[in-house]
């Protein structure tokens, strides 16, 4: 087991965006976390990568209770994540920008060591020849696999990714999915938050589903596709879709 | 440690050109207006690694400065130390009090940070003028006999000169490392990110303390310099805002975050100004001058000469880092 996350809540005034939420990651799996907008998806990722801290519950990772910890050291345990925004460092170069990902994450390497893995990193996401590029100059697509570069370069254990797919085009989906598959195969655990569905269903093994702050469901994709309980949070009352579908 | 290139080099050699020509001219004029200029450029460069790396604006660096030629003067004139670890110990102290200083106030981020410098520069100065073991308003004048040791006051100024000259260096070799090092990618990063920088692993909270400590380092020094060649320090002169200014302007002026820049700023803005304090019509009116320069710098110019230059003419990029 990777991540461990134990009936965490986090509270921001009255609202309660994450209510009790307990799952678990075994190593080298892909899991996908759906839910309708607003439901804590990217909450969850702060809570875990330590931007918040939750009122409840633990997180553990690698068998080490993280809860808490400033976002820095969780970075150098070994979780890299993306951000759903993206944060280009814009006046630095690509290249420099990925190399930030390598000297200050799990491996803490030199700037040597960092260069040659960001020339790796950006081979694999296909950013090698902008490499001189100031990130800021970058379009979305590629800004968005700058991201994925600067955390992979950082040799994590577990790479949380927010809404890497959102905005590319069906073509740059299929590209990035593979991507994935590969980041994967490479040793890498990964927790996703996606919108697109067919991607997400197609790449995930196990799919969480986030509602209101709560975990309504969890299991293979189809299973979760055919879970009443998930329809309705998407669309309303099942029974009432159904009458309309028919109709 | 990477091996010095031709950006550092260059700037070496000028500084050091720059600051031989009143030796061998033996001119006290060109004496007195290179050691401005080397304080210029030293001072620049410092706030540099804060502002042009960091990007955290400190209005009231010349707080560093003051407390610097307090701590060497005091240590001079009461306890008989000697100019260079008198100078010595006053960087360390400047260096300790904005590394504790920036525990606090780094934690506010913009206009925020800028306005608490400001704060902290006045009520140091406010402090200072109130303790009176250390002369209070009045400051602290160096008694004739402190200079006996260098071989009468002309001595000691020469020898001002040399370490000022000695610590402009220091700080351009420092400044290049830095920017050259891991430590320097991290404060890049806070600069353009601060939370893609942490998330990434970047110890944000450490590295700001420690950026603000070295740029506050080598004001520390050139203070004790300065003061120690002037011969007196007053809490007005000491903290005066007004050098705060002129410290952002020369970095904004020459370009910030490059080494190139502040020196080209600090060179660039003490010709100006001292065209400006001698000519008839604007003796008055320098630092309006610089205000408005300052406002189409950051209008037209936003990464100052050398950003302009380097954006029209890409081969100088190896130069002006």
């Amino acid at each position: 087991m990777i991540l461990k996350v134990e009936g965490v809540t986090k509270r921001f005034g009255g609202l309660i965006a994450l209510n009790n939420v307990s799952f678990e990651v075994k190593r080298k799996e892909i899991v996908g976390i759906i839910g309708p907008n607003g439901a804590g998806k990217t909450t969850l990722f702060n809570v875990i990568s330590g931007i918040y801290k939750p009122e409840e519950g633990r997180i553990i990772f690698n068998g080490k209770d993280i809860t808490g910890l400033s976002p820095f050291k969780i970075a150098r345990l070994g979780i890299a994540r993306t951000f759903q925004i993206v944060k280009p460092l814009s006046e630095l170069s690509v290249r420099e920008n990925v190399m930030v990902g390598a000297c200050f994450g799990k491996e803490y390497m030199d700037l040597e060591s960092a260069e040659e893995v960001a020339d790796e990193v950006m081979k694999l996401v296909k950013l090698d020849e902008k490499a001189d590029l100031p990130a800021g100059k970058l379009n979305v697509p590629e800004k968005k696999r700058l991201e994925l570069a600067r955390a992979l370069a950082s040799k994590p254990d577990l790479i949380l990714l927010d809404e890497v797919l959102a905005g590319l085009n069906p073509a740059e989906v299929s590209e990035m999915v593979s991507i994935i598959r590969d980041i994967r195969e490479s040793g890498i655990t990964i927790l996703m938050i996606e919108h697109i569905m067919h991607a997400i269903m197609n790449v995930s093994d196990r799919i969480i589903v986030l509602d209101y702050g709560r975990k309504i469901a969890e299991g293979k994709p189809n299973e979760v596709a055919n879970d009443p309980k998930v329809i309705e949070a998407y669309l309303g009352d099942p029974e009432l879709v159904l009458q309309l579908l028919r109709r | 440690m990477k091996k010095p290139t031709i950006s550092l080099i260059w700037i070496v050699v000028a500084v050091l050109a720059i600051g031989l020509i009143p030796v061998v001219t033996k001119s006290v004029t060109l004496r007195e207006t290179v050691f401005i200029m080397l304080m210029y450029i030293a001072l620049a460069s410092s706030l540099n690694i804060l502002l042009g790396y960091t990007g955290y604006v400190s209005f009231g660096h010349i707080v560093f400065y003051g407390i610097g030629g307090y701590v060497a003067i005091s240590l001079i004139e009461y306890y008989g130390f000697s100019i260079i670890p008198a100078m010595i110990l006053a960087g360390i102290f400047s260096a300790i009090i904005a590394y504790a200083l920036g525990q606090a106030i780094l934690k506010l981020r913009g206009a925020y940070f800028a306005i608490a410098t400001i704060g902290v520069n006045e009520a140091i100065k406010a402090l200072v003028e109130n303790l009176e073991p250390i002369g209070g308003a009045e400051g602290i004048y160096l008694h004739i006999d402190a200079y006996k040791p260098y071989g009468g006051p002309e001595n000691a100024i020469w020898l001002s000169y040399y370490l000022m000259l000695a610590v402009t260096l220091a700080v351009i070799i420092v400044s290049w490392y830095v920017k050259k090092s891991k430590f320097g990618l991290g404060l890049l990063a806070i600069r353009e990110d601060e939370d893609a920088a942490i998330s990434l692993g970047v110890n944000t909270r450490s590295y700001k303390s420690l950026a603000y400590a070295l740029s506050a380092f080598f004001p520390g020094m050139v203070g004790a310099v300065f003061f120690f060649k002037n011969g007196n320090i007053e809490p007005g002169v000491a903290f005066h805002l007004t050098k705060s200014v002129e410290m952002i302007f020369m970095v904004m002026l020459g370009g910030f975050g490059t080494v190139a820049g502040p020196f080209i700023g600090a060179v660039a803005y003490e010709r100006i100004r001292g065209y400006l304090l001698v000519s008839e019509v604007f003796k008055n009116l320098h630092i309006a001058i610089s205000g408005v320069i300052l406002l189409l710098i950051v209008l037209f110019m936003p990464r100052g000469i050398v950003g302009f230059l380097c954006g029209r003419f890409p081969k100088l990029r190896r130069y002006l880092e």
